[in-house]
């Protein structure tokens, strides 16, 4: 109820439309402390510009990177974190939780 | 329905398009409640209108998600699906711009609410006292039904003046806010009642009254008594209620 989402859902309708790659990365599991809940959105348009959060900081960058190919190539990912992830992009959530985010290109 | 992809290492395949995601963005200007379910398995995406639930063929299942307001996993017919929740922005409604809601209308800004401030005293309603805040210099009457009150909105009465806070009340009841409070001490609260009962308010309206208003943590400023209605309003928001398990 107090997610700020449409904010951001609303400016990747607006990149799409004027002509952006735009993808909506969701964060679909978490186990353990997780910083933001199921269903928190970030938006990330071709320039790299992004808004909203997964993680309120930990793993956005990865995310980011990871949607910039999604952009390109139009193949979703699971995207998974965690603190002892050591395989996927050497990122982590300190917190010591564990997230699933799922990363779509918008058609 | 987002169009299907090819499958990719079992994981669902699934765009979301442009259609799904404008109409999404139109309920959420709105204010009306909408989800997006995704088959994690096969890729089907479909957003669900709040007002379309009736009948739909998970409608038990994503009745209890958006009454619990929650994004999450569920198995429905043998299958995996994401549910995602998109619930309007939480509001608050504050009448009386007295010294309590000065220090209040920051804090709930802060927590993420939309705030409205409204008081037809206009040396109380002025921009001055509350920078960065919509103030409204009007009676309920007039100021209230712009605004659009709903379910989704925190409603505050603080002016200690009946004239002012008993039409807002009423006017609470019948929009169903999720949180109703109002200042005022037990003896004060039970004339209050007795009166809005006068006007019509049943028994199940006045019952939604949180009064004296906050949490009892002993606050004595302004800035202490909105820590207590912020975390009064926030455990009615978050804390799960009877029946939604």
């Amino acid at each position: 109820m107090l997610e700020r989402d449409e904010d951001i859902l609303h400016a990747a309708e607006e990149w799409k439309k004027a002509g952006h790659g735009v993808a909506i990365a969701t964060v679909v599991e978490t186990w353990g402390s997780a910083p933001r809940p199921a269903g928190s959105n970030l938006v990330i348009n071709d320039e790299g510009t992004f808004l909203g959060s997964v993680s309120g900081g930990c793993v956005e960058g990865a995310v980011v990177t990871e949607a910039l190919d999604i952009i390109e190539s139009g193949k979703p990912k699971l995207l998974e974190f965690g603190v002892a992830d050591e395989t996927a992009f050497n990122v982590g959530l300190s917190c010591g939780g564990t997230i699933r985010v799922f990363v779509e290109k918008v058609a | 329905m987002g169009p299907r992809l090819r499958e990719d290492d079992g994981v669902g395949v699934f765009a979301m398009n442009l259609e799904t995601l404008t109409q999404l963005n139109v309920e959420r200007a709105a204010r009306r409640p909408a989800l997006v379910v995704t088959d994690i398995g096969n890729g089907d995406q479909r957003m669900v209108k709040a007002a379309d639930l009736a009948g739909d063929p998970l409608e038990a299942e994503l009745r209890k998600q958006l009454r619990m307001g929650k994004s999450g996993m569920i198995e429905a017919e043998g299958k995996r699906l994401f549910v995602n929740v998109y619930a309007p922005v939480a509001r608050m409604v504050v009448i009386g711009a007295v010294h309590i809601s000065q220090a209040l209308a920051p804090m709930a800004r802060a927590l993420g609410y939309d705030v409205t401030v409204v008081d037809p005293r206009t040396a109380f309603a002025s921009p001055e006292r509350f920078p960065d805040v919509r103030v409204v210099a009007e009676w309920p009457d007039v100021a209230l039904p712009p605004l659009n009150v709903d379910h989704y909105t925190a409603f505050v009465a603080v002016t200690h003046d009946p004239k002012i806070d008993d039409p807002a009340l009423l006017h609470a009841f019948a929009r169903d806010c999720f949180y109703i409070g109002a200042l005022g001490s037990r003896k004060t609260h039970a004339k209050r009642l007795a009166r809005l009962v006068a006007q019509g308010a049943s028994e199940a309206d006045i019952a939604k009254i949180h009064a004296p208003i906050g949490l009892p943590i002993g606050a004595v400023s302004p800035g202490e008594v909105a820590v207590s209605i912020m975390a009064q309003i926030t455990a009615q928001l978050r804390l799960p209620k009877e029946g939604t398990s």
